[in-house]
């Protein structure tokens, strides 16, 4: 029996051996050769949080902060904690009921459950904070966070700063590699979008070790791993505020735009348009509802006419013909042109509005007194070039100097979104005549700066700065530096700082005498009422006619004639004579830019235009209608329960249909395309014949 | 003179297991630390104050360390005089458990203590049974080869393992099967363990194959055996080894194909299905299960299906920990609680977590140590009492490492039974304590004849 039980002692110790074998090699499996579990455990408990950076600032030219951040607060709720918070004194702070309450809670629970603080009322402003810090005692559960948003001082320049919007699955697709994640804000446009790189800064990561719960427990390694955010650079830009301000106070009430460009940098001074926005609609918790109305609206307030708005220049157009004939030396400034209220040369009278002889009889008072004649007879010599073989190789001769002067071009400025004008084609012409039969005389109003041709308001000042500048500009932008510039930045705004002396083969007596024509029109001629007190003003106005109504105000200027600081242009849509509203915007402007402020004298006159309405009864009649919406919807919400509720139903099922109705709204194009631009309209087809059917001045 | 007294008191006792002992207690300790230290809440005083866990393991191993100075100073003759007694009363403290005891984690097998101490009778009740068996197997007249003296044994081992099913405490129940060892040991057939390993394995292996294809395997093998014996039966007509062969077979594939999955589908809780066969591996689909169905026609809903999540939580822990482990208080799924009861049956993950590959084999090699180190002292034993409990200690202790170990690796099913001297836990702290004292006790005595 000793012997069996010996060997059997054996057996046991040899199954001890085994069961332990066993579970080291399973421990060598887990541990060692596979690397799943490893990856699993991270996944698991380590929770990366991404550290937003503080938003590049944005300078005007006197290193005011025109974009700059601020603090807003999130109140956030862990829903497993807040047994015994106040609901009732919650609800009344934030100005909800307590249906409301529960909703939220339920939301934070389901997109982050009972345990992780989650968001219960986004973007608190000052004051309900301060109310609810004050009380925060009775709300067990809940925290307020701290939450950067962008603020703007002035409440100005919303276009050119832009907006930040939640980043889609297109710009993640775009941008895949940069960093960006689902939730993010980037620029979504102005200077926002154009140095989004800039601005952004770089994220941070800090990695956390979280719980079961998903609670945070602590950081991951002592933050050994972590990347520190690194805030975005400063951008210093050319905007005078105080100027901007001013244009946009007088574009109020107004559709339109003014462009002031400084000559000798190209650096925008000022970039207004109407109907404009408060950029600080576009932050905070109203941001979504806000932009929803303002995309809705029909005045488009979110389109940036400066850079998007294409008109016809009109008379505006009108010195840079000049100079072209100058260069090409088909007339002199001393040539003079009969005109006696219209120019009969091609079949159907291209009318002046001056009568008198002599308004026309050389170059300078051809400019100052506007003459259509005098200029339609210019463009047609231009194109009808005996140098060139044809009408066509004349034309193209014409529109080469065109793209040199930045029309018909995108001028490459540093906000997304620029649009190019138009310089038609001669192929567009061809098609349009059957064929290359057309002459000088079926494009005449071109020369007057109508026809087909539509420009930018940026355009149309950048030109102005060429004229000033004697033959060259600076590409016109907004950024003059940007804070620790690197190489690549270098590299970007070099475009922005290299001098194009596109046309400074036009001789500077050219330049001259262009010069001289315009400090006519603002002394005594066409625009004389512009006049400042011991500053040269060289100036056009221009009367553009067009297929949305009355026809739009245009005024072009640089100032002083030497030495210019001051290139600007001013659009008012649908306003009348150039001379009547865009012109006085714009002497307003320049005096304010040169003199540092308008004499005493002229403030009545900002006000007086300011207050000036000159909205088109089309989006009068439009708001109208929605006011009118809003306030039947609100009745009917009042009388919710009451019986005359279907007849308000009625009611409104009657007035709902506010489209479109071609017959109120002329300034709508036909077809109501939404994603068109409503001022980028081309002409639709017409006989030439028609065309000369128009008036200009 | 106390000096004398003193040293006549620790004369003979085996101090290598004392210290194996006492390391693993201190492991254990620490263990539970990593598993609760917060560094918010952490400061030196909360180690006494008795309100977190491992204050309160060290409080236990306190009594522990008296319960052992008493033992160590009692008299050897003592044990297997008072066994029998010891073993009836444990088996009354486990029916009062049926009158007075406490639900805990669904289990009604404590008895309240008072000041929030609870005692598991039946825990305490493997040292009385492994007492009870050394004694019946050491009688002079002992002839183990005898049936009756065999079933006997055996009811002396199945007995509390009874009482315990009917507590709900499977786990406690399937660590009585351990004696199985010690009575091999002693003379029990070999064939009733090979049966057992068969029996698994073909359980086994019944989950893991399709049925079809291990039925055919089955019968493949008994025709292979009925060939390789062909001479025998057929020539000398020994019919009985061919209807063994047959009826074997038989049993076999009656277990494979209806046995098994009848058990699983019927008498398993759902839970209790599907860890088994995670174990394995593979998933256990609950719409079959007769308690998953009854529980639904009762609250009308699908019952939320049980998953491995303690399992899978387990194998990241002890699988993230590498080769070297994370460090002292650096595992993050220990921090993060993600597994479900680290401190007590889970708790060697929160080991294989910091200290990676290098701690699980330092810390299973000193378990192993003590395993081999108990069963050499039950072979130096003179008296077959102690040689019987001796082996008793050392089958238990293996039963109780090996399901623990290869529940949290994924080798065996979620059993809660506790990892010996190191989950959290007084009971099993102190039923461990009182078994390798005493076998320290007896060890020292091993010049007399126990009876």
């Amino acid at each position: 029996m000793p012997v069996y039980n010996q060997s059997r002692s054996r057996i046991i110790q040899i199954i001890f051996i085994l069961v332990f074998l066993l579970i080291i090699l399973q421990l060598l499996n887990l541990q060692i050769f596979s690397k799943e579990y490893k990856l699993q455990a991270e996944n698991n408990a380590v929770y990366r949080k991404v550290i937003y950076p503080d938003r590049g600032v944005v300078y005007d030219r006197h290193g005011k902060a025109i974009l700059e951040n601020t603090v807003m607060w999130d109140l956030l709720v862990t829903p497993s904690e807040i047994k015994g918070t106040d609901t009732a004194a919650l609800c009344d702070i934030l100005g909800i009921d307590t249906a409301e309450f529960r909703k939220k809670i339920i939301t934070a629970i389901i997109k982050n459950s009972r345990y992780k603080p989650g968001m219960f009322e986004p973007l608190i402003n000052d004051e309900v904070y301060a109310r609810l810090n004050e009380n925060m005692y009775k709300f067990p559960g809940f925290n307020i966070v701290e939450r950067p948003v962008r603020a703007y001082p002035f409440h100005a320049a919303a276009h050119v700063l832009g907006y930040l919007g939640e980043v889609d699955s297109n710009f993640l697709k775009r941008h895949a590699g940069e960093g960006y994640e689902q939730g993010d804000y980037a620029g979504m446009n102005g200077l926002e979008r154009g140095y989004e790189k800039v601005l952004m800064g770089q994220r941070g990561i800090k990695r956390f070790i979280r719980d079961n719960k998903s609670r945070i427990q602590g950081p991951f390694n002592n933050g050994n791993f972590d990347t520190a955010a690194i805030a975005g650079r400063n951008l210093h830009s050319s905007l005078d505020i105080d100027l901007q301000l001013l244009a946009e106070k007088l574009l109020q009430h107004k559709i339109g735009s003014a462009v002031a460009i400084d000559p000798k940098t190209g650096g925008v001074l000022a970039m207004a348009t109407s109907p404009g926005y408060d950029p600080a609609m576009l932050t905070g918790s109203q941001r979504r509802k806000n932009f929803g109305r303002l995309i809705l609206d029909t005045a488009r307030p979110l389109l940036n006419r400066a850079i998007k708005g294409q008109y016809p220049p009109g008379s505006t157009f009108k010195p840079i013909d000049a100079l072209v004939a100058l260069d090409e030396g088909l007339i002199t400034p001393s040539y003079g042109y009969p005109c006696g209220g219209a120019y009969y040369s091609c079949g159907r009278p291209v009318k002046c509005t001056e009568h008198w002889s002599g308004h026309s009889k050389d170059l300078r008072t051809a400019i100052a007194w506007s003459c259509n004649s005098y200029f339609s007879q210019v463009f047609r010599m231009i194109v009808d070039n005996k140098k060139y073989a044809n009408t066509r190789m004349g034309y193209l001769q014409w529109k080469k100097y065109m793209n040199a002067f930045g029309l018909g071009v995108d001028l490459d400025i540093d906000l997304p979104g620029e649009d190019d004008g138009n310089i038609p084609d001669t192929s567009g012409y061809n098609r349009d005549f059957g064929g290359p039969r057309w002459n000088s005389c079926n494009i005449v109003t071109l020369g007057i700066g109508q026809d087909r041709m539509l420009v930018t308001p940026l355009q149309m000042a950048n030109a102005m700065c060429i004229i000033a500048n004697k033959g060259y500009y600076y590409t016109p932008h907004f950024v003059d530096s940007i804070e620790h510039e690197t190489i690549a930045d270098t590299q970007f705004l070099g475009k922005y700082r290299e001098k194009r002396e596109a046309l400074t083969h036009i001789s500077d007596s050219s330049y001259n005498a262009v010069q001289l024509g315009m400090h006519d029109v603002a002394t005594f001629g066409t625009a004389a009422r512009v006049k400042i007190e011991g500053i040269d003003i060289c100036a056009k106005t221009g009367t553009a006619q067009n297929p949305h109504g009355k026809n739009h105000s245009l005024f072009v200027a640089f100032a002083p004639r030497e030495n210019p600081k001051i290139a600007i242009c001013v659009v008012v849509e649908n306003a009348g004579y150039g001379a009547t509203w865009a012109a006085p915007i714009a002497s307003l402007m320049m005096e304010k830019y040169l003199k540092d402020s308008i004499s005493s004298a002229r403030l009545p006159e900002v006000e007086r235009i300011s207050e000036a309405n000159l909205i088109p009864d089309a989006i009068k009649n439009w708001y109208r209608k929605q006011d009118s919406l809003k306030l039947v919807r609100q009745l009917q919400l009042q009388k919710i329960n009451a019986d005359s509720a279907p007849a308000i139903q009625n009611n409104l099922e009657t007035i709902k249909p506010v489209t479109f109705d071609p017959e109120a709204e002329p300034n709508r194009k036909d077809n109501d395309d939404k994603d068109s631009v409503r001022i980028k309209l081309k002409p639709a087809m017409q006989n030439p014949e028609d065309k000369k059917n128009r008036k200009p001045n | 003179m106390s000096n004398g007294y003193q040293k006549s008191v620790s004369k003979g006792v085996d101090w290598l297991t004392v210290w194996l002992y006492a390391s693993l207690v201190g492991i254990g300790i620490l263990c539970i630390f990593m598993v609760e230290y917060n560094p918010a809440t952490f400061s030196a005083e909360s180690f006494f104050q008795g309100k977190t866990n491992y204050s309160k393991q060290i409080l236990f191993s306190g009594i522990c360390l008296v319960a052992a100075t008493f033992i160590t100073l009692s008299d050897s003759k003592l044990y297997p005089a008072f066994a029998n007694l010891l073993y009836v009363f444990g088996i009354v403290l486990m029916l009062s458990v049926f009158a007075i005891g406490k639900d805990i984690n669904g289990s009604k097998s404590w008895i309240p203590l008072g000041g929030g101490f609870n005692l598991q009778p039946a825990e305490l009740c493997k040292i009385f049974a492994a007492l009870a068996l050394s004694k019946y197997l050491s009688q002079l007249n002992m002839d183990f080869t005898k049936l009756q003296s065999q079933v006997i044994a055996v009811a002396i081992a199945m007995l509390p393992a009874m009482l315990s099913v009917l507590q709900h405490e499977t786990g406690l129940a399937l660590a009585y099967l351990s004696f199985f060892i010690v009575m091999y040991r002693e003379g029990l057939p070999g064939i009733i363990l090979i049966i057992g390993f068969s029996f698994g394995a073909l359980v086994v292996a019944t989950l893991l194959m399709e049925k079809n294809t291990l039925a055919v395997i089955l019968t493949l093998v008994a025709g292979f055996l009925v060939f390789m014996f062909r001479r025998q039966i057929f020539v000398r007509k020994r019919w009985g080894l061919l209807i063994l062969i047959a009826s074997v077979w038989f049993v076999c594939v009656g277990i494979q194909r209806f046995a098994v999955p009848y058990i699983f589908d019927n008498v398993f809780e759902c839970y209790q299905s599907q860890r088994i066969y995670s174990a394995v591996g593979k998933e256990y689909d609950c719409s079959k299960n007769k308690h998953a169905l009854e529980a639904e026609a009762i609250t009308g809903k699908t019952a939320a299906k049980p998953d491995d999540y303690n399992v899978r939580q387990s194998k990241i822990a002890i699988g993230s920990g590498g080769f070297l482990g994370k460090g002292f208080l650096k595992g993050t799924q220990t921090r993060g609680k993600y597994v479900p009861e680290q401190h007590t049956d889970f708790i060697f993950t929160s080991l294989g977590e910091a200290f990676g590959f290098i701690g699980s084999f330092v810390f299973l090699a000193i378990y192993f140590i003590l395993l081999f180190r108990i069963v050499q002292l039950a072979e130096r034993q003179r008296s077959s009492f102690s040689r019987v409990y001796a082996y008793c200690v050392a089958s238990i202790l293996f039963f109780h490492i090996t399901v623990n170990v290869c529940m949290t690796v994924g080798l065996f099913p979620v059993i809660g039974i506790p990892l010996p001297l190191v989950s959290y836990g007084g009971s099993s702290l102190l039923t461990f304590t009182i078994m390798i004292f005493i076998l320290i006790r007896l060890d020292a005595d091993r010049q007399m004849v126990l009876r």
